[in-house]
């Protein structure tokens, strides 16, 4: 293993990892609710009358975020390494396998290890396996 | 007012702390999740520092919640006990790791990049919204069980 030291970003990722968890951390106090973005969003497809409100006020704030952000600093456009073909599979089989699995990085990994669920220590020990071995095959079998 | 429309306001500035975190985290630049992810390549740790970050504020507040009896505005906690470990929670989490390495996107930033009226990333928004749809169809048609809310 080699430690691509060019890329490292302590002090950011860590940041930007404790507003996340102070957001999600609100989420439950203040609303009660877990921030699973995957749940929040599949909540509206389709909508539930009576539940829809606050999803949508909660996607909308994610949408807005990036502009938000770059108010306060500067942020560079996503870099996709993917062709469109490739991303909408991916696309596919993240939707799909978030709601069968019933919840994503943000809801399994981040509210889940934070109120110490073992199902989503398991769900994110499972996702993480699998992902790494997907980079794995793309860049260095597959290659 | 109802509960929905008290909670419009919180849910917006939380979905905007969520994103603004995500932005400054790297989260929403996929080859940043793929070098986190490459570990048999040149790593880039970072993504242990967010998830660090993230868990370490996130478990004070779940702590301080066991405390009270409804959430600060009212609302009951929609999260209780651990469901348990079965084949539904490790087939589609296995499932959506593939889809999570392929891509270096999941679905926090795949919204957030949406937010940059950028083309890929409405073609992966779109398509993640439709496996969520399919999934709903193939879970009413296999009598599948979907917890109401855990994420």
């Amino acid at each position: 293993m080699q430690i691509d030291w060019l890329h490292f970003s302590p002090w950011s990722a860590l940041s930007g990892g404790a507003l996340i968890g102070l957001a999600a951390g609100l989420c439950a106090l203040l609303l009660g609710r877990v921030a699973g973005v995957s749940g929040i969003l599949a909540g509206l497809i389709p909508p539930r009358p009576g539940d829809v409100a606050w999803r949508a006020a909660f996607i909308a704030g994610l949408l807005a975020a990036p502009a938000a952000f770059a108010m306060v600093h500067p942020l560079a456009r996503p870099e996709f390494g993917s062709g469109p073909a490739t991303l909408a599979v991916a696309g596919l089989l993240v939707g799909f396998g978030a709601r069968l699995g019933s919840g994503c990085t943000s809801g399994h990994g981040v509210c889940g290890l934070s109120r110490l669920s073992l199902r989503s220590a398991v769900a994110t020990a499972t996702f993480m396996a699998t992902a790494i071995v997907t980079v794995f095959l793309v860049r260095h079998v597959f290659q | 007012m109802t509960a929905s429309k008290r909670s419009l306001i919180p849910s917006f500035a939380l979905g905007l702390l969520f994103g603004f975190g995500l932005c400054l985290s790297g989260m929403t630049q996929p080859p940043k999740v793929q070098g986190f992810l490459d570990i048999a390549g040149l790593w880039d740790p970072s993504l242990a520092f967010v998830m660090g970050g993230a868990v370490g504020i996130g478990m004070l507040a779940f702590f301080l919640s066991r405390r009270l009896e409804r959430s600060l505005l009212g609302e009951p906690f929609s999260f209780s006990g651990d469901n348990g470990v079965d084949a539904q929670l490790l087939i589609g989490s296995a499932i959506f790791g593939v889809g999570w390495g392929l891509s270096g996107v999941c679905p926090g930033p795949a919204i957030v990049n949406l937010g940059l009226f950028d083309a890929k990333a409405a073609i992966f928004a779109a398509a993640m919204a439709a496996g969520m749809g399919l999934e709903k169809l193939f879970a009413l048609r296999a009598h599948i069980k979907q917890p109401e809310e855990e994420s």
